[in-house]
């Protein structure tokens, strides 16, 4: 028996690939949609995973260190480990900024443009929570001043230097997927540094404060040596970072470690799991739902024009099905022909689009996680469609008056 | 239409049909949870590092000199400025002596008036010494006479008593003449304490050296003890430097290191330990050393930021892996190991580690392992792997 459906398609194959190709990119677009919803709730889940922590200490009555800020004295790690069940905790700074490369010779050379890269400078101790966990290239920083780990999206390399607030930092390692929240990519270098990045001013503004001190007469006193220089080394120097990272022993409930910190240590302690529920449900809540309301509406149009695509192939050619019922073909083989066709569309389509949304995600700026599971999702919602769509068809096909291939 | 057109046309659609069946599983053993983790391999190696410490500093000088009034004071003159070279002694400012001079003067006239008064004194014993000798002539020929009995024995005792009394008034008059001395001596010695005063006032430099801050001008008050000049002695420059306590293992005088200045970051400049604190810092949580420069700079400048590299002796041998390859996993250190095709968590010890990312590894791996050193995400057991040269990023 030979398939009509077949031989449908070989009669108008152009047409055919051509509105399969079409359809695929569009369900390429879509499913890239649903990738960059994915991408962002992941982004927010990698920040957690990468910190490599079972607990977050931040300031009390914070939601810090990432949708709040928060600002903690960096020796109460000391009382954190001293708690039991703690097997690690070390402190750890945030700070969301522009680097530069710095150029050896102090000017860009000519044409590459303005340089600098948003991304998150994460101030870390080297071997303790908060440390990449992989890297891509090079090594972890062994110097414990001026040496940068960066993620590859900042588009530095192994060698460069790079310029935060008044420090140059030889970058030594790259790694992936460190992202913020807001997906900028992370920067890592030593605690102590990124303390001084984070509070210390620059040369002109430490300039006028020591002057606005010295102009002060109560703390600029004659009768008293050495009282000024005390206090302009103290406006100098910081103590705070933004958070501690604890890791508790294996066995132990974070929760259980959570409890005497917060009562006890008046600071705030949040779990992994109340973390992911601050940054997916409040942190990245807006802009996730305004990507999700549009993956909806692609969605649905998406399906609406795959319907109308199918629909349309088949009344184009009415009257060729007019013709196969006056030759007394059966029902039953005009409708498999038209579902056929429908669903081969769609697979195409699907095919298409899928290695479509798959070679142009890495293109995109910011993270785009095309997961399996949203990719099996789309296939069965393109069958789905098509069979549905095609159904439709076919009642028109089916209502056809043979007479109209000899009358029209 | 003919059939050969229809058979060429089902050999392109079935071409198509091909291709996208190709691509679709290219992009599913790529992408998605099928794909392989591309990772990129070293064999561990046994080999020595030279470990080494990094710390940062600033310049300071090991001896530097706050010039300044024992006493509180105006400042009258100064007579260097900042970057001048002093010499031991020089005069570098003067304090306002106020009357100082005047009381000198005073005391010189004291002193004067003192000698004329140890002259008057001078007379006044001559005088009783004349009136003594008289006295003892008369006494001695009175009592001659008073044993002939020329003369009745009232005279005699008269005449005893008139010798006994001249005795004493030359011993008071020798003992005013003491005392007009010891006088004389009481305000030359205050004189001279007037001097050393007035010489106090004058600020000279204690050693050879560098003005590096002048803090008072003439006409300022300042307190006691205030420092009116700083003078550094160029020569003992060092470099004071902070290392992270976590990674100064080793740290003992005399280590070679190299100085890298911030104003001069190619040239590293060499130098050695000179001393190490026995205080550490226990709010940075870092060791303080200083470091000598074998050679000064010229035109180094005081509180100039420096990078410092100790290095330690040679590790004994021992497998060397680089650190990026050591991970962390359930509060186990250690290193992913290829064998046989599969991945297995080998826990390690580590030991040294140089400033190069190389990292001792006391037990076990042995040599000739395969370790993962980087790798695209985090890397379980079950995971496929695919090695390759390099993952991201221009080598250097």
């Amino acid at each position: 028996m030979i398939s009509l459906a077949g031989r449908d398609i070989l009669h108008s194959w152009s047409k055919f690939v051509l509105t399969g190709i079409g359809l695929g990119l569009l369900i390429g677009v879509t499913l890239t949609m649903a990738g960059v919803y994915r991408g962002m709730v992941d982004d927010a889940r990698a920040l957690l995973n990468n910190s490599g922590a079972d607990l977050w200490v931040v300031q009390q009555d914070t939601q810090g260190p990432y949708a709040e800020s928060s600002s903690l004295r960096d020796d109460a790690v000391r009382s954190v480990l001293g708690l039991p069940g703690v097997a690690r905790a070390a402190n750890v700074t945030y700070l969301t900024m522009q680097v530069r490369r710095a150029w050896a010779s102090g000017a860009a050379p000519a044409g590459s443009g303005d340089d600098d890269v948003r991304a998150m400078v994460v101030g870390f101790e080297p071997g303790q929570p908060g440390e990449p966990g992989y890297l891509v290239a090079g090594r972890q920083i062994t110097r414990s001043h001026y040496e940068a780990v960066a993620d590859v999206r900042t588009g530095f390399n192994l060698g460069e230097r790079i310029r935060i607030r008044r420090h140059d930092y030889t970058v030594v390692g790259l790694t992936r997927r460190m992202v913020s929240s807001g997906g900028d990519p992370m920067v890592f270098i030593p605690l102590k540094d990124a303390q001084e990045a984070q509070f210390l001013k620059d040369n002109d503004a430490i300039v006028n404060e020591r002057a606005r001190t010295a102009a002060n007469p109560s703390l600029n006193r004659p009768g008293v040596p050495g009282l000024l220089e005390a206090i302009q080394a103290s406006q100098a120097n910081n103590r705070n970072v933004n958070a501690i990272l604890v890791q508790v022993q294996s066995g132990t409930d974070a929760e259980v470690v959570a409890e005497p910190v917060r009562r006890w240590k008046h600071l705030e302690p949040f779990t992994r799991e109340q973390m992911e529920e601050i940054l997916v449900a409040k942190l990245i809540a807006t802009s996730a739902k305004q990507i999700g309301m549009f993956l909806v509406i692609l969605a649905i149009v998406s399906a609406a024009i795959v319907a109308f695509i199918i629909y349309t192939m088949t009344l184009g050619k009415i009257r060729e099905i007019a013709v196969l019922k006056l030759i007394g073909t059966r029902n039953r083989t005009i409708a498999g022909m038209i579902l056929q066709q429908a669903l081969g569309l769609g697979l195409i389509g699907f095919v298409v689009g899928k290695v479509a949304a798959t070679f142009w995600a890495p293109i995109f700026p910011k993270y785009v996680l095309l997961e399996p599971g949203d990719a099996v999702r789309g296939l069965v919602a393109v069958v789905m469609i098509c069979a549905l769509a095609s159904t439709l068809a076919i009642r028109v096909a089916l209502k056809v008056d043979p007479a109209a291939a000899i009358g029209g | 239409m003919n059939a050969s057109s229809i058979g060429t046309r089902r050999l392109a659609l079935i071409g198509l049909g091909i291709l996208l069946v190709a691509a679709m599983s290219y992009v599913v053993m790529r992408s998605g949870p099928l794909a392989p983790t591309r990772v990129t391999v070293v064999q561990a190696a046994e080999g020595q590092i030279t470990p080494q410490l990094f710390g940062i500093g600033t310049v300071e000088a090991r001896r530097s000199y706050l010039i300044g009034p024992t006493t509180a004071g105006r400042v009258r003159s100064v007579t260097v400025d900042v970057g001048d070279t002093v010499k031991t002694g020089q005069p570098v400012a003067e304090m306002d002596p106020v009357d100082l001079d005047e009381r000198t003067a005073a005391l010189d006239a004291s002193v004067a008036r003192a000698g004329s008064a140890m002259a008057a004194a001078e007379a006044q014993r001559r005088d009783a010494q004349a009136r003594r000798e008289l006295a003892a002539v008369n006494a001695r020929r009175y009592v001659e006479l008073g044993r002939q009995n020329f003369i009745s024995t009232g005279a005699v005792d008269a005449r005893l008593q008139e010798q006994a009394s001249a005795d004493a008034l030359l011993t008071a008059a020798e003992a005013n003449l003491v005392a007009a001395r010891q006088d004389q001596q009481r305000l030359v010695a205050e004189r001279a304490g007037l001097r050393q005063q007035r010489a106090n006032v004058r600020l000279l430099a204690p050693a050879d050296g560098v003005v590096t801050s002048r803090d008072a001008e003439p006409g300022s008050t300042v307190v006691a003890g205030q420092a009116v000049l700083r003078v550094i002695e160029p020569s003992s420059l060092w470099v004071k430097v902070r290392l992270d306590q976590a990674r100064s293992g080793g740290l003992t005088v005399g280590l070679p290191a190299q100085i890298v200045l911030r104003s001069s970051q190619g040239r590293p400049l060499p130098g050695k330990v000179a001393r190490v604190e026995a205080l550490s810092d226990s709010v940075t949580e870092e060791r303080v050393a200083q470091i000598g420069f074998d050679q000064v700079p010229a035109g180094l400048s005081v509180g100039e930021l420096a990078e410092v590299t100790l290095s330690l002796p040679p590790t004994s041998k021992a497998v060397l892996l680089p650190n990026a390859a050591i991970k962390r996993r359930n509060a186990q250190t250690g290193v992913w190991v290829i064998d046989a095709g599969a991945l297995r968590f080998a826990p390690v010890r580590t030991g040294q580690a140089s400033l190069d990312g190389q990292v001792q590894v006391l037990g076990g791996v042995k040599p000739g392992m395969t370790v993962v050193v980087h790798s695209e995400k985090e890397i379980g057991e079950r995971g496929r792997i695919a090695v390759v040269d390099a993952l991201a990023g221009r080598q250097p």
